[in-house]
């Protein structure tokens, strides 16, 4: 299944699921990141990782440890 | 009267710049109890009322997680405050309302300062505020913080609900608007109980539901269960989706008995939960779409994806290529312009002004005043010249907090993490800590405070071990005053070797550190890159003034003492007479003492053992140290006596390299023991630090003169 590391940039995404349990979940979650919401990828910082997203109109970053965990469909 | 407002809201929105503009410089810094967050508090008068405004940390939800949520999830249900101010960032509508939803189940009176009007205005969009208030049921004020806009109408109607929730004249409040839930709820068990509940008047959701029907039917029933636990009776709401949520926090504080507890899941059972969605998505899902919907109809004219300013930047400051280059280049100029020939004038002139015509001064009107040669040389050779000695780098510091204080209010901070991400998280670092080291080469007490916007607990002590090891600019005078004595042909080599020596050990240290007494789990990195804005004069002032009162209220406590005591040992001897003769003064005898443990390292003599230990001090006091043992006041004698101490350059090597790695000064000891927040933490920061150093000139000289 497609995760925000592996979808393409500059494209709509959809959450469809949150492969973490616990704080990181909670956190996630807290951030905005809830099945159905719009995930688009930005950009790749300059050592291949964080990267940088955009989710519920701002922009977020995340290590690729954790956006994997974030699992999306288009639409 | 007396009230305590609270004010709320996530990180970056411009909670700080609306507490500024409210409070001024009136405010009192300080720590929540137990954490080492900060908590700030401002007083202020208004309408007759006396108010104290508690700034609680920039949160994005009351999860039971982060230090800063539980602090202000504590303070906000236990300690009741008269009304809550929620900021919101008008431009970033959608994730800042999420937390007002969570605010909002307090049962607390509340208010919302709607902040970056302005710049939502720019932007073309509008928020119909009429329609947001009709929505949440909370009042809304527009504001610009930044801009000092709506600030007066914002404090205006804050007094104002105030003053209702006070006398309980408005019927509204009165009723239930802002009434407490749990009343409420039994009033109306009553009703029904006594037949009553055809009567018209039955006040129900006073709280908004979020919730679609399932949800919320059994969080009623939650309620029901638990609204005569007096714990629960404040924050009803609250409790009962915490504990749908299944949050261990509310669960410990509730403490229900077994029957509660089983009634709570069996209600719980009957809520249909799947591998996707479970309660606590639930609860977060239902607030999201609620705001999706409120968001939809209030604002403006939803435009499709449009480029902000902000993107414009990012393309530059956060490209793959360029990314690293201009990161070096801003840090470059902060530097140069901090610690190179503009810094260094002033330092230079405030020296003068404080250790040469005011001491001068001092002396003279002393001693004509026909003061005792003890007390003169007390205030002037102890106390003033400790002192001022290090007050000189006032202006440095200022300067230094004047630019970190735009990077960070700006929104570059936020950026220098997410680019230094990578690399740092090799040793076990996160990118958040990445500008506190930076710091450290200029100063160790700010750089150790610096650590603050570390959330995690284990990334923070860890990067306050690290901090000490990069070379700050004090122990520039000491690698000076070595390299003319010794290295003069080889001096950027020595310097470079040291500082990289420096990083290395600290890399090193952090990575030990990480496997034995800091183990645990790998932080996660999950952060927000704010929009950029232009920092308000009135903040960065705010800002350099709380550090620079903090280093003045150390250089006349701490400072003032230990040069006293320093003065003392070095001005007599044991039998305590008064002594021109450093070879005979108590400092000496210590010297003597500790020499010994410094013979395998290269330099035994008493005279280098002196200068470390008074090292301690600030280590500028290093080199006047020397000066003053051997009666140099100028750089070429220093240099000839350092030249005779030495016995070898390998020595006066394995020497820098002691300075460069052993126990900081006082006032970062001070620092490391504030944030560590524990004397174990403090204590074994000190003892590593003096173990490596020794470890590592032992090595230095023994390997070397096998090599040499």
């Amino acid at each position: 299944m497609l995760n925000a590391v592996t979808m393409e940039t500059n494209r709509e995404y959809y959450v469809k699921a949150l492969a973490c349990t616990g704080a990181l979940r909670r956190r996630i979650i807290d951030m905005g990141i809830t099945p159905g919401a719009k995930i688009i990828k930005k950009r790749v910082a300059p050592f291949g990782e964080p990267i940088e997203f955009r989710v519920r109109d701002y922009a977020l970053s995340m290590r690729k440890s954790e956006a994997e965990l974030i699992k999306v469909e288009e639409k | 009267m007396e009230f305590r407002l609270a004010l709320a809201g996530n990180p970056n929105c411009g909670k700080t710049t609306l507490f500024n503009a409210v409070t001024g410089s009136a405010q009192y810094v300080g720590n929540w109890p137990g954490v080492t967050v900060e908590k700030k508090e401002g007083r202020f008068s208004k309408g007759g009322m006396d108010i104290t405004l508690v700034d609680l940390p920039g949160i994005y939800s009351l999860s039971p997680y982060t230090p800063e949520e539980i602090v202000s999830r504590k303070y906000l249900t236990e300690e009741c405050p008269d009304l809550i101010i929620n900021i919101v960032d008008a431009t970033n509508l959608e994730r800042n309302l999420y937390l007002t939803t969570q605010l909002a189940e307090l049962g607390r009176p509340m208010i919302i300062a709607l902040n970056m009007i302005d710049r939502l205005k720019k932007r073309g969009k509008e928020i119909d505020i009429k329609r947001l208030e009709d929505e949440l049921g909370i009042p809304v004020c527009p504001i610009s913080a930044a801009k000092e806009a709506g600030i007066e109408d914002l404090l205006h109607r804050s007094i104002h609900i105030l003053h209702d929730v006070a006398h309980s004249e408005n019927e509204k409040i009165e009723k239930g608007f802002f009434k407490n839930r749990a009343e409420e709820l039994h009033d109306e068990l009553h009703r029904i109980h006594d037949g009553l509940n055809e009567t018209e008047d039955v006040y129900f959701p006073i709280v908004k539901s979020f919730y679609e029907w399932e949800i919320n039917s059994a969080i009623e029933g939650i309620e029901g269960v638990i609204c005569d636990n007096p714990k629960a009776k404040n924050n009803l709401r609250f409790s009962a989706v915490k504990l749908f949520e299944d949050d261990f926090i509310t669960k410990d504080t509730l403490k229900l008995d077994k029957n509660s507890q089983n009634l709570v899941e069996e209600i719980l059972k009957s809520v249909p939960e799947n591998e996707n969605i479970d309660r606590q998505m639930m609860i977060a899902d239902s607030r999201y779409k609620f705001i999706c919907r409120i968001v939809n109809d209030v604002e403006s004219q939803k435009k499709g994806f449009e480029e902000t300013i902000s993107d414009k930047i990012d393309k530059l400051l956060t490209h793959r290529v360029l990314a690293i280059p201009m990161f070096f280049l801003i840090i470059f100029a902060i530097f140069g312009i901090t610690f190179g020939s503009f810094g260094s004038m002033l330092t230079d002139l405030v020296d003068k002004l404080i250790n040469q015509d005011f001491a001068g001064f001092l002396r003279e009107a002393l001693l004509s005043v026909n003061t005792k040669p003890w007390a003169v040389s007390l205030l002037c050779d102890g106390m003033l010249a400790g002192v001022g000695a290090v007050v000189s780098f006032l202006p440095q510091i200022a300067l230094l907090f004047f630019f970190l204080s735009i990077l960070e209010d700006s929104g570059y901070m936020s950026r220098a993490a997410f680019i230094m991400d990578g690399p740092l998280r090799k040793v076990g670092l996160t990118g958040r800590s990445f500008m506190p080291m930076l710091m450290g080469f200029g100063c160790t007490v700010p750089a150790v405070l610096g650590t603050r916007i570390l959330e995690n607990e284990r990334d923070k002590k860890l990067t306050v071990f690290l901090i000490p090891f990069m070379s700050c600019s004090a122990k520039m005078p000491v690698y000076a005053l070595f390299i003319s004595a010794f290295f003069e042909e080889n001096k950027p080599l020595i310097i470079f070797t040291i500082y990289v020596l420096g990083i290395l050990l600290g890399i090193l240290s952090g990575f030990i550190l990480k496997k034995t007494v800091l183990k645990g789990e790998e932080s996660t990195f999950v952060m927000e890159l704010p929009e950029y804005s232009l920092p308000t004069l009135k903040n960065l002032f705010i800002h350099v003034w709380e550090r620079l009162k903090d280093f003045l209220l150390k250089a006349g406590t701490v400072l003032l003492a230990a040069s006293v005591v320093i003065w003392f040992l070095q001005s007599f001897d044991t039998s305590l007479h008064m002594t021109d003769n450093p070879q005979t003064s108590i400092l000496a005898a210590i010297g003597i003492l500790i020499a010994p443990v410094f013979a395998p390292l290269g330099f035994g003599n008493w005279q280098s053992s002196v200068a470390l230990l008074s090292g301690i001090v600030a280590k500028e006091t290093v080199v006047s140290t020397f000066g003053i043992l051997f009666s140099a006041a100028d750089e070429a004698t220093r240099v000839l006596a350092v030249q005779g101490l030495f016995s070898s350059p390998l020595a006066a090597f394995s020497f820098i390299v002691f300075v460069l790695l052993y126990t900081p000064c006082i006032a970062a000891v001070a620092a490391i023991h504030k944030e560590l927040g524990g004397a174990k933490w403090t204590v074994l920061s000190i003892l590593w630090q003096i173990a490596i150093a020794w470890l590592v000139s032992f090595l230095v000289f023994n390997i070397g003169g096998l090599i040499l």
